[in-house]
């Protein structure tokens, strides 16, 4: 019997493992825009289990599966389910895995997949475990580098919330098997952890931190904005005063080079003005649209099915 | 004798006081004859030691406490428990709040094994994880489990929690009850 193969975080993925991934993604990528119809999956069920609100990881997670001629079960509302009666992760998780070929698990605690992993019959893949980690999110993410840039001597900027964003977190310590610069421009209340720094510098990467976007937009090939939540702030005009210091503008792009590329997790608010969305430097929905070939990819993986994918070609 | 060691110590930091107090420092230390000696402890991790061997007052055993005693590697508390083996669950426990003690197993009087006691590569089951919204803290029936490292830094035991990856030092470790 083959191995399980579960997705529960990158943080141990050497660069040869990110690069399967990515090289997989793009073959898959005529099958995720419908241009060539696939029956990989065919007789194969993915199961949905989302214990938070999600738009992109639960759709493009059922997009993948449709795609590639799977099946997707779907929890739906908690609310309806058995969990309302009090029933445990862990069991659902065993009941559900019975049902499916793999699932894919959203949950609001830390360590959920992990300990989700260790009870399904069947490969898990974390779709986001509270602050922890959103590996598909890390994948994706440099695939969207890879597609829209490059990986190699990238000069990134990573801007906004980097205190509290874990799409951020993992993101940096793939970059590190880059050998990418990473520059870090935030406001001084939600700068990146000192840990994750240290852990960065260690790793010989070249970090620089600063609070203005002008210091380093004239030099990166990417900006990564993400959202500042108005929540981390008990006054709100402390709010303001940051989220509009961080603002991407049209006028603020102005001197990057012609191909800077900006990405944003989504959903944005007012972080990255509509302006720019015309740009050529907008990258972000085409990054959401990344996600479909990158989780077919993953699932191909999980499900250990990449040799199905080059006999297909 | 296991309380040969301890005297001895007690003695070359204290000759001249101890002298003076004759058997009442012979009372304090009084040998076991089946059971355990944790000598070594790390000051002021006495009753914490006590905590973790659940040794409260329902405990019928005879029990030795001694804190802040002046042994050869200078202070340490000791607890000397009759009629009791640790398990590698409970010397895994102390060894997160003492990583210098040293375990004495006592049978008819006699030191028939000693110890250090070793750092665990990992602890399972034993401590709380930092973490409120980690899984470990949840109801869902799950043992935490964390990996256990030294950091030079801040000359402390570190524990990551193999779930969320918080990390803890010595200072912040909570046991399970």
């Amino acid at each position: 019997m083959r191995p399980m193969h579960h997705l529960i975080s990158t943080r141990e993925y050497t660069m040869e493992m990110y690069d399967e991934i990515l090289e997989l993604a793009e073959k898959l990528e005529p099958i995720a825009r419908g241009e060539v119809q696939s029956k990989i999956m065919d007789g194969k069920v993915l199961a949905l289990l989302f214990f938070e609100p999600s738009t992109r990881t639960r759709m493009s997670f059922e997009t993948a599966m449709l795609r590639l001629g799977g099946q997707v079960i779907n929890l739906g509302a908690v609310e309806a389910s058995s969990v309302a009666k009090g029933e445990s992760l862990s069991d659902t998780i065993r009941v559900v895995s019975q049902y499916a070929d793999a699932v894919v698990l959203r949950h609001p605690r830390e360590g959920a997949a992990l300990m989700a992993s260790e009870c399904s019959a069947t490969p898990v893949i974390n779709g986001g475990d509270g602050a922890g980690h959103h590996p598909t999110q890390t994948l994706l993410d440099l695939y969207t580098i890879k597609r829209e840039s490059h990986l190699e001597n990238l000069n990134i900027a990573l801007a906004g919330d980097l205190k509290y964003g874990r799409t951020i977190h993992s993101l940096c310590y793939a970059l590190s098997r880059y050998n990418a610069k990473i520059n870090l421009v935030s406001p001084p209340e939600l700068r990146l952890p000192e840990r994750i720094v240290d852990d960065l510098r260690k790793a010989n990467i070249d970090v620089t931190v600063t609070n203005d976007m002008e210091d380093v937009i004239e030099d990166i090939d990417i900006l990564y904005m993400t959202r500042i939540q108005k929540e981390r702030f008990p006054d709100p005009t402390e709010f303001n005063r940051v989220s509009n210091s961080m603002r991407i503008t049209k006028e603020l792009i102005q001197s990057a080079k012609p191909d800077m590329k900006i990405m944003h997790p989504l959903p944005r608010v007012n972080e990255i003005s509509f302006d720019v969305d015309s740009t050529s430097h907008a990258a972000y929905f085409k990054q959401a649209f990344y996600g479909v070939p990158v989780r077919m990819a993953i699932l191909c993986k999980v499900l250990g099915m990449e040799d199905k994918v080059l006999e297909a070609k | 004798m296991d309380s040969c060691k301890f005297q001895k110590g007690s003695q070359s930091e204290s000759k001249k006081r101890s002298a003076n107090l004759g058997d009442k420092n012979d009372l304090r230390i009084k040998a076991i004859g089946h059971g355990t000696v944790i000598d070594h402890i790390t000051p002021g991790q006495a009753l914490n030691v006590l905590n973790i061997l659940r040794v409260n007052g329902n405990f019928t055993n005879t029990v030795s406490v001694v804190m802040n005693a002046g042994g050869s590697r200078g202070d340490k508390d000791v607890v000397k428990i009759e009629g009791r083996e640790l398990t590698e669950k409970e010397v895994n426990s102390i060894s997160l709040i003492s990583p210098k003690a040293t375990l004495n197993i006592i049978r008819d009087f006699e030191v028939v094994q000693k110890r250090q006691i070793q750092k665990p590569e990992s602890v399972c089951g034993i401590v709380k994880c930092i973490n409120p919204n980690c899984i470990t803290n949840s109801t869902e029936p799950v043992e935490t489990r964390f990996v256990v490292t030294e950091d030079e830094k801040v000359k402390s035991l570190v524990l990551r929690c193999v779930f969320c990856e918080s990390v803890m030092t010595e200072d912040l470790i909570k046991f399970i009850e």
